[in-house]
């Protein structure tokens, strides 16, 4: 697709400032936003994306996004130095033209001359993001961050312990026939329960693994697709979405998958019923029931029942999941789940997961990644293939 | 610091809480300040009328500036907590405050094992002995 003619720059702004002392950066940040916002004639809310590079303080734009306020649908940090910015217009063109978002905000700011005189460090990333200093003295820990999303779904929907150790005991039935998962014992309900609690209500079988290695996908324009001997997986669909405390109005009782899932399954023009196969991000097991409602692969807060007596399973259940044996069982590679997700998704499509796990038909199939601190700030993002010569 | 320094720098009743000091930067100082007389500080925008926390220049609502410091009660109710069981326990919690935003907090001198999500909580300052003290929070 050409981007010519389909986006416009609509506002800029140069800040006078040239010595910021007595702002930090995320001010700055916002304060150019607000300054290009007001010459284009636009609303804060109506950015839908939001591009920014190394400048920026915390995880890929996030935390500033939180600091302005915004909900996004498309988020873009990359990081080439001072042509980012340059880079980053062409992306947002691209984005505008293939109707993935509609006004977007590019912004740079960093205090270099304030920090040397104040003797400030100078750190790529931009220095500590606002939030910082208001959690980091309360010590929380990925576990914690997640366990009180579990406690609160508990309390709002009357999930319990057993219903969240199923999906531990879903992904080890898959691992079994795994060679390379790290777990491959097969575990009850009641060896999740009976392991250690870690954080309040999780165990330590309620928690992914810890594993090296990694992985890799390549991706190729149709044409040389069709001039290969693989199956052509199509990516019908996607979507993202961060998500993160919104000013103080938190709500744990859902993901970002709510909004990057909508938007997958809008653009592949299927419904969630329709899916014979899904990867599930599963750090932890409320990661995946409270992604699953978040998908619509069942009601908000049915998420405990639906995982239950192994739908889950591949060959037993509704829904078969993490096949390979997920992050609870196989591989979490260097804490990051994500490419995983998408490996075992396309061996299934293809038809090349174990036989043992291989769902039969499987022509439909999705994949989702969950990044950060469910119960803070996060990423969420949502693939949907099929196989074209299916 | 040490947390036995913290102890004695701040209450008689030792509590239960690591005592780690807070980053502090020229937009969250008079938070900070605030602490060590005792007071609760979150952001109010006197464009759109909206409360938010953590407290920045900027409304996240409205995007308006014209923001000011609002003294709170002190009181909320926990939003959701979990008790951290591997070495020392600690407790981390979501309260909400009366005020309405919600804020990441330490519950302490309490009975872990008798939190409730809904339960009311008030404010207690722990002095870190760098210029401020932290916000936990305690049953009643």
């Amino acid at each position: 697709m050409s981007i010519k003619g389909k986006a416009y720059i609509a506002g800029i702004y140069e800040h006078p400032l040239r010595e910021g002392t007595g702002k930090t950066v995320p001010q700055l940040h916002a304060e150019v936003a607000k300054g290009a916002l007001e010459d284009a004639g636009l609303d804060k809310n109506d950015i839908d994306a939001y591009y920014c590079a190394g400048d920026v303080p915390g995880m890929g734009g996030i935390n500033q996004a939180e600091y302005m306020g915004l909900k996004l649908r498309q988020i873009d940090s990359t990081e080439t130095g001072g042509s980012s910015y340059v880079l980053h217009v062409r992306h947002a063109a691209q984005a505008i033209a293939a109707g993935h978002c509609k006004v977007a905000l590019i912004t740079l700011a960093g205090r270099p001359r304030a920090d040397a005189k104040e003797n400030y460090s100078v750190r790529p990333g931009g220095g500590a993001p606002a939030d910082y200093g208001f959690e980091a003295p309360f010590r929380p820990s990925i576990v914690n961050m997640y366990a009180m999303v579990a406690m609160r779904h508990m309390h709002e929907f009357g999930t319990t312990s057993a219903q969240l150790a199923w999906v531990k005991v879903a992904a080890s039935h898959h691992a079994q026939h795994n060679p390379h998962a790290l777990l491959r014992d097969v575990v009850t309900v009641e060896d999740v329960l009976n392991s250690p609690v870690v954080s309040d209500p999780l165990h330590r079988l309620d928690c992914c693994v810890m594993t090296d290695g990694g992985g890799a996908i390549i991706m190729v324009a149709p044409e040389i697709a069709k001039s290969l001997k693989r199956p052509r997986i199509r990516v019908l669909g996607a979507g993202e979405a961060p998500k993160h405390l919104n000013g103080g109005k938190v709500d744990l009782t859902y993901s970002g998958a709510i909004w990057s899932g909508a938007d997958a399954f809008a653009e592949a023009g299927v419904k969630p019923g329709d899916i014979k196969y899904a990867s599930i991000y599963d750090s932890f097991t409320i990661t995946v029931v409270e992604t699953l409602e978040d998908l619509g692969f069942c009601a908000k807060g049915k998420g405990g029942p639906f995982v239950a007596d192994g739908n889950l399973i591949s060959g037993v259940g509704k829904l078969p999941f993490n096949t390979d044996g997920g992050g609870l069982c196989n591989n979490h590679p260097s804490d990051r789940g994500g490419i995983t997700k998408v490996i075992e998704a396309v061996r299934q499509v293809r038809g090349e997961a174990h036989p043992k796990v291989q769902v039969p038909n499987c022509d439909l199939v999705l994949a989702h990644g969950t990044g950060g601190l469910l119960g803070s700030r996060m990423g969420s993002a949502t693939v949907i293939m099929d196989r074209e010569d299916a | 610091m040490s947390e036995a320094k913290a102890e004695t720098a701040t209450t008689k009743t030792a509590p239960r809480a690591k005592i780690r000091a807070p980053r502090i930067n020229d937009e969250s100082r008079p938070f900070w300040e605030a602490t060590t007389r005792g007071e609760l500080l979150v952001k109010h925008c006197t464009a759109c009328g909206e409360n938010h926390y953590f407290p920045r220049t900027f409304c996240p609502f409205c995007f308006s500036d014209a923001t000011e410091w609002l003294k709170c009660s002190g009181r909320g109710t926990i939003y959701t907590y979990s008790v951290t069981r591997r070495g020392e326990p600690y407790a981390i919690a979501y309260v909400t405050l009366e005020e309405g935003p919600t804020m990441l907090t330490n519950l302490i001198d309490c009975d872990f094992d008798k939190l409730a999500i809904g339960q009311a909580v008030k404010v207690k300052f722990v002095d870190t002995g760098e210029g401020s003290a932290l916000p936990f929070f305690v049953p009643g």
